[in-house]
């Protein structure tokens, strides 16, 4: 299945690491990841799969080791100039702009990537441009009836699309996904997995998913890593890491939590 | 469970979309009300303190818009605002004294003072601005004593305690005719004598409104709308490509450019300055208590604020004498309604304003802005 991806990484982490006190929530990871390839992360929880997102997406600094995106060394970058970089992020708990709108939301996103943030005398509402961008993002994840109510007057469900309406709109060559369905209705998820798998057609793309559903993993993984302990165990293909002994300890137990 | 707060969040907007649009339109009703008022002040109320007052409003306005820049849609708390305010001030007056009541030295003077409370905004931000809000009010707060021993201590320009007193341009200056009759008198307009005074009120409410409508068009921007982003989440904006240090030293250097242009409109009014009228913490306080009562986040709040608060301090104690004297055969009334107990009752309506404006006028009017 790895056998056509191109062979220079999109992005990559050497040997990271951070430590809390004296835990190490990310011990000594080193892993890169593809375009166009869709790499599901799992482990128990606690296992350091959004700490590991975090040192990526740059809201820690690392103890130890690098990521890099392409060839340039990103590890003391800010968030926003990663953000601006290609990098994406939607968060495992919900994190949006609570008291604006839901347009307003998405067209902050749309803003950001256009670039636009900085004008001091340009009517934002005249901007029509991103207001539609905004609106078309918004009808991607079915939240099109939502666009003048107020974040926070969102159902939980909602609010978990409109986290990934926000990363959509970032249009950033790198995907992260941090459990987007969870705590989403059976008959919600799918939306968010179809639109996963629509953004995977586009083969410039690389996606990360932590996501603890057997069948998403089955249907969408290219590649699955599994993180124990802040360690990265298992890396390779869904059939195989699937199979080893430790992942099914591990990752059945979590799937048996995950039903309870 | 997510039923529930489907059904709810489905009920909740309706009601409150109609409230919200009646409160919307008597946001705007009273703000052109009120602008319609200091646009034909001195024909309305000619009377000396009248106008005092109408021109001591306009200056606030703007001096309290740009400090809702900054805690109503940025979440910045400062306690520099009357610092900024002081350098424009200070500024034109020290030019004036020094070059002659000319307009070169106002623009001069004036000038150097925005410059000034530029440069000291982008230091202050820049050094501060990443830390947490309690400490940056804390650096601000410093600041703005420093300025005050300054201005005291540096006496042989700033005149100390006492101040500074000049004159202004010839063509403010109430002998000034700007037309004049067959008898080489100024001309009268519904009995006002258009003379240097009222191009003295037109200099301040134009360049007033000037500023009010910059500051309007800044907060319905692209800037604006990542303003109030870094206010409901930080963390978010940062990872959505906002570089939030820069947002926030932008704007307040902004706000700080636009209180030191207050500071000159005020300087060029009062024909002096001083601590008392331009640094002092009790004009912090005012501007504080402006912006919250009229609501934070909304701009018109600063309107409504400032003309309650200016109209209660200048107004409260005679309307108190009034009631004092109207009920002097009742017992206690009189007592309670004497004049000397007019902060009391202004301290009263404060808390009554707060009860049933938890977000302020404007802000609890229109459905928005921020809660305290
Ligand atoms: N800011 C922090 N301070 C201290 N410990 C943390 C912090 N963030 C995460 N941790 C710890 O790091 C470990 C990994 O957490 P996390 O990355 O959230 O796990 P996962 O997302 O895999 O469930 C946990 O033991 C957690 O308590
Ligand atoms: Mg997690």
């Amino acid at each position: 299945m790895r056998g056509h991806m191109p062979s220079s990484p999109s992005i990559r982490t050497e040997n990271l690491s951070i430590h809390f006190g004296g835990h190490a929530a990310v011990n000594n990871v080193t892993c890169a990841f593809h375009p166009g390839e869709l790499t599901v992360i799992v482990g128990p929880n606690g296992a350091g799969k959004t700490t590991w997102f975090n040192l990526v997406s740059g809201q820690l600094r690392p103890s130890a080791g690098r990521i890099l995106l392409g060839e340039r060394d990103i590890s003391r970058l800010a968030p926003s100039e990663r953000a601006k970089a290609g990098i994406g992020r939607a968060f495992q708990l919900t994190n949006l702009f609570p008291k604006l709108s839901v347009l307003e939301n998405v067209r902050l996103a749309v803003q950001s990537r256009a670039r636009q943030g900085g004008r001091l005398f340009a009517r934002a509402a005249a901007l029509t441009g991103l207001t539609d961008k905004a609106m078309h993002y918004l009808a991607e994840t079915n939240l099109t009836g939502a666009a003048a109510l107020l974040a926070s007057a969102l159902p939980h469900g909602d609010q978990r699309k409109l986290e990934v309406a926000m990363l959509l709109a970032m249009e950033p060559d790198i995907f992260m996904f941090d459990e987007p369905t969870a705590g989403m209705s059976v008959d919600e998820a799918p939306i968010i997995l179809d639109l996963i798998a629509r953004i995977k057609a586009d083969t410039s793309r690389t996606i990360l998913l932590v996501e603890h559903k057997m069948d998403v993993v089955r249907a969408l993984a290219d590649r699955i890593v599994v993180l124990h302990n802040g360690e990265l165990v298992a890396d390779g293909d869904p059939g195989e890491v699937m199979a080893l002994d430790l992942v099914r300890e591990i990752y059945l137990g979590v799937g048996a939590e995950e039903v309870a | 469970m997510a039923q529930t707060t489907s059904a709810i969040g489905a009920a909740v907007p309706n009601s409150k979309a109609g409230r919200t649009f009646a409160g919307r339109v008597t946001v705007y009703g009273l703000v052109a009300l009120i602008g319609l008022a200091l646009a034909l002040a001195p024909f309305l109320f000619p009377d000396v303190r009248s106008q005092e007052v109408a021109a001591r409003i306009c200056v606030f306005i703007v001096l309290v818009a740009s400090y809702d820049l900054l805690i109503g849609y940025t979440g910045i708390v400062s306690f520099a605002h009357t610092m900024f305010f002081g350098l424009g001030a200070y500024g034109t007056a020290i030019a004036i004294k020094t070059m002659g009541p000319g307009f070169e030295a106002i623009l001069l003077g004036g000038g150097i003072g925005i410059v000034a409370a530029l440069v000291l905004a982008l230091l202050i931000g820049l050094l501060s601005l990443r830390v947490k809000a309690i400490f940056f009010a804390m650096v601000t707060l410093a600041a703005a004593s420093v300025m005050m021993v300054l201005a005291s201590q540096l006496s042989d320009f700033t005149g100390g305690e006492d101040g500074i007193t000049y004159s202004i341009p010839k063509l403010f200056a109430p002998a000034t005719e700007l037309l004049a009759d067959a008898d080489g008198k100024a001309l009268r307009l519904f009995g006002v004598a258009l003379n240097g005074k009222l191009a003295l009120y037109y200099f301040v409410f134009i360049s007033a409104l000037v500023l009010f409508l910059g500051m309007l068009r800044i907060v319905a921007s692209p800037l604006g709308s990542v303003l109030q982003a870094i206010r409901e989440n930080e963390m978010r904006a940062e990872a959505i490509g906002y570089r939030v240090v820069v947002y926030r030293t932008a704007i307040f250097c902004i706000a700080a450019g636009v209180a030191a242009c207050a500071g000159i409109l005020r300087a060029v009014w009062l024909k002096y300055t001083g601590p008392e009228v331009v640094l002092s913490f009790d004009i912090m306080i005012d501007i504080l208590l402006m912006v919250v009562i009229g609501g934070m986040g909304t701009m018109w709040g600063a309107v409504i604020g400032v003309v309650l608060m200016t109209l209660a301090q200048y107004y409260l104690k005679d309307l108190m004498a009034l009631g004092a004297e109207a009920s002097s055969a009742l017992p206690i009334v009189p007592d309670l309604l004497n004049p000397e107990r007019w902060l009391l009752w202004l301290g009263l309506c404060f808390i009554l304003l707060v009860y049933f404006f938890p977000a302020g006028i404007a802000g609890t009017l229109m459905g928005k802005g921020v809660r305290r």
